[in-house]
């Protein structure tokens, strides 16, 4: 049997020879994309930006986790000048040691004399941490779900059919507020759910229906594919050709509707905040939007304006960054 | 067809009973009991117990007649929702904020509508080019400024700095004065994201055979775009018109809030303020019901309409 097999191989034929040299190296689909995705300079851009931003949560909470000793940036709540100092202006201040010297803030100082600069950079961690989390809950929900609906049909996928159009019947702000309000200052076995827990508790158990929706559509595509076929054929069991055949091959669609659903809550963060459901005691971008609605009328512009170029500057680095990784990762589900 | 109508309104029940399901338990499994926070801080132990009484808290949860469960189903399929915590009627409350957030959501929604699909139309007929690239960014650079720096600087250049608008509603003014200014900051900021989504399936249409075949036979590519590409796309964009139409009822949250509209929206803010589960388990309610009698409308509509769907 192997004989033949081996004749007729054909790096070993003579007409093939030298064929190998040729044929450039096999890319896997990730190194494909990334080497389309460094083409586009936008996205990298963009990527480059989303990795500041999430290095600097990153840093923050790891301030706050470890106790290291804190510079400068990360003291928001430091007071640092006289209330609503304007940015870019010089002020004589007097510090903790009673020294005066000439200071000057960046961004300017909040009601209390806090830098807007400390309190923008802040508020990174909280958006990230609570889309972050939220991320993964509806990631922990909607893929497993998405999954089983689409692998094994039947009562199982009728059951998270009827899941998903209740949740996708009831209009999403609602049912957002509905969850945050219900689960704010209660506690769980044992767990407080206190100021930004129950935001992203609330966003991520009512966002994953997107998710398992795409998921369980790819799986019912893919189930039939040979590489499924060819899986079962050799008595492969359900788990292992879902985990370690389908999963792997829909992971980039995963990606793709992470990045994008990512800007979704931190834009629902800002408006949670602002309906007083969000964190209360600690910088937010939504708080300091929140905050400027009375202060405009002051000419009190900056803190407004700090936070909204902050969010603008994240969620437009993720869309673009999105959408690359769709057009490089998946081709076949270019938009334009 | 009867028949076709016929199941697909079967298929909204499990629906219906799923909303109802799921707001019993939101509310009153893992909300429960909240009478201590309706009667107030000072309040001694036999009001609230009243309190109990009357919201029926002190029923049991399942397994009676008179259960909780039970009555969660009655209220709702009857459309008793009964009194809010202020004392007020909750279908009273509900029917009166309808008009005002209609006022302001419809001619918002026709605005983005026209202007978007007509800057879709405009941005496919340059496609490829620089200038269609422009307005991508623009748009995604739009979808990225939160929807309340849209409403907080508009209502602080426009109305406060400048003047041209009253900065609140003011229901002794004209409808037209006292809305434009909301209306033109919604227009504004959900162009970005509409105008994607027509651009998109602008161009979708764009790659068919019979888009091909118009350009072959010489016609002009404004021919073309507006007799043909206009027409096939409309369909898609009918179908997101008819299942947005649920979502005017709702109003605008944001909008009402900082314009003092007296509409749903801020029915909604005030019911988060006070906690008021009541209010928000009947406004989930009623736009679920909405929503499902929408999308099945939608549903027959296209079974009418598009004979390649088929109705067994």
């Amino acid at each position: 049997m192997l004989g033949p097999t081996r004749e007729s191989n054909s790096n070993e034929h003579p007409a093939f020879a030298g064929l190998e040299e040729q044929i450039p190296p096999g890319r896997s689909l990730w190194a494909d994309g990334l080497r389309r995705l460094r083409r586009q300079r936008l996205a990298v851009v963009c990527f480059w930006i989303v990795v500041l931003y999430l290095g600097l949560a990153g840093f923050e909470f790891a301030v706050e986790l470890f106790d290291w000793e804190k510079p400068a940036f990360v003291r928001w709540n430091e007071i640092v000048g006289p209330s609503y100092q304007k940015p870019m202006e010089s002020y004589e201040w007097t510090d903790e040691q009673g020294r005066s010297c000439i200071r000057r803030a960046w961004m300017g100082t909040d009601f209390m004399g806090r830098s807007t600069l400390r309190r923008t950079l802040y508020g990174a961690k909280t958006s990230i941490t609570v889309a972050l989390c939220a991320s993964l809950i509806s990631l922990a929900i909607g893929v497993p779900l998405g999954a089983a609906a689409g692998y094994f049909r039947g009562w199982i996928d009728d059951l998270i059919i009827w899941l998903i159009s209740t949740l996708s019947t009831i209009p999403y702000l609602l049912l957002l507020m509905a969850f945050a309000v219900v689960l704010r200052d209660r506690t769980f076995w044992g767990i407080e759910l206190r100021g930004i827990t129950s935001v992203y508790l609330a966003m991520g158990l009512t966002s994953w229906v997107g998710i398992c929706r795409l998921i369980r559509g790819e799986f019912i595509k893919r189930k039939e594919s040979e590489y499924v076929l060819a899986a079962k054929a050799t008595g492969c069991s359900n788990a292992r050709i879902i985990f370690s055949h389908l999963l792997p091959n829909v992971f980039h669609i995963i990606i793709i509707d992470l990045s994008l659903r990512f800007v979704d809550f931190i834009h629902a963060e800002v408006i949670l905040s602002f309906l007083g459901l969000g964190e209360t005691d600690k910088p937010s971008w939504g708080a300091m939007i929140d905050a400027a609605r009375a202060e405009l009328a002051r000419d009190v512009w900056w803190e407004m304006t700090a936070a909204t170029v902050a969010i603008f500057l994240l969620s437009l680095s993720l869309n673009l960054l999105g959408d690359a990784l769709r057009d490089c990762l998946d081709p076949k589900l270019r938009m334009d | 067809m009867t028949v076709y109508i016929f199941r697909r309104l079967l298929y909204t029940v499990p629906i219906v009973v799923g909303v109802l399901l799921l707001t019993f338990f939101l509310f009153s499994v893992v909300g429960g009991d909240i009478s201590p926070q309706i009667a107030g801080k000072n309040a001694d132990a036999q009001t609230i117990a009243e309190i109990r009484h009357e919201y029926g808290f002190d029923k049991p949860l399942f397994l009676s007649w008179d259960s909780q469960f039970v009555n969660h189903f009655r209220k709702a399929l009857t459309f008793q929702f009964g009194r809010a915590l202020d004392r007020e009627k909750i279908s009273e409350k509900i029917l009166r904020g309808v008009g005002p957030s209609l006022s302001l959501t419809i001619p918002m929604f026709l605005g983005t509508l026209v202007l978007s699909l007509t800057l879709a139309l405009l941005a496919a007929f340059v496609r490829g080019s620089w200038l269609d690239m422009v307005v991508v960014i623009l748009c995604v650079a739009g979808m990225s400024i939160p929807y309340l720096s849209f409403i907080i600087y508009g209502q602080y250049f426009f109305a406060y700095k400048l003047g041209w608008f009253p900065i609140l509603y003011m229901p002794e003014e004209s409808l037209l004065t006292s809305l434009a200014l909301p209306v033109v900051i919604g227009i504004i900021a959900g162009l970005g994201g509409n105008l994607r989504f027509y651009r998109t399936v602008v161009l979708d249409e764009m790659r068919s055979d019979y888009v091909r075949t118009a350009f072959a036979k010489g016609l002009s590519t404004t021919k073309v775009l507006f007799k043909h590409v206009l027409k096939n796309a409309l369909i898609p964009i009918i179908t997101s018109v008819v299942l947005s139409i649920p979502y005017l009822f709702l109003g605008s949250l944001l909008l009402e809030r900082f314009f003092g509209i007296p509409g749903l929206g801020s029915l909604m803010i005030e019911a988060i303020a006070s906690r008021d589960f009541f209010i928000i388990n009947a406004m989930t309610f009623i736009f679920s019901l909405l929503i499902v009698v929408f999308t099945l409308l939608t549903d027959i509509c296209y079974a009418w309409a598009d004979p390649r769907i088929k109705l067994e």
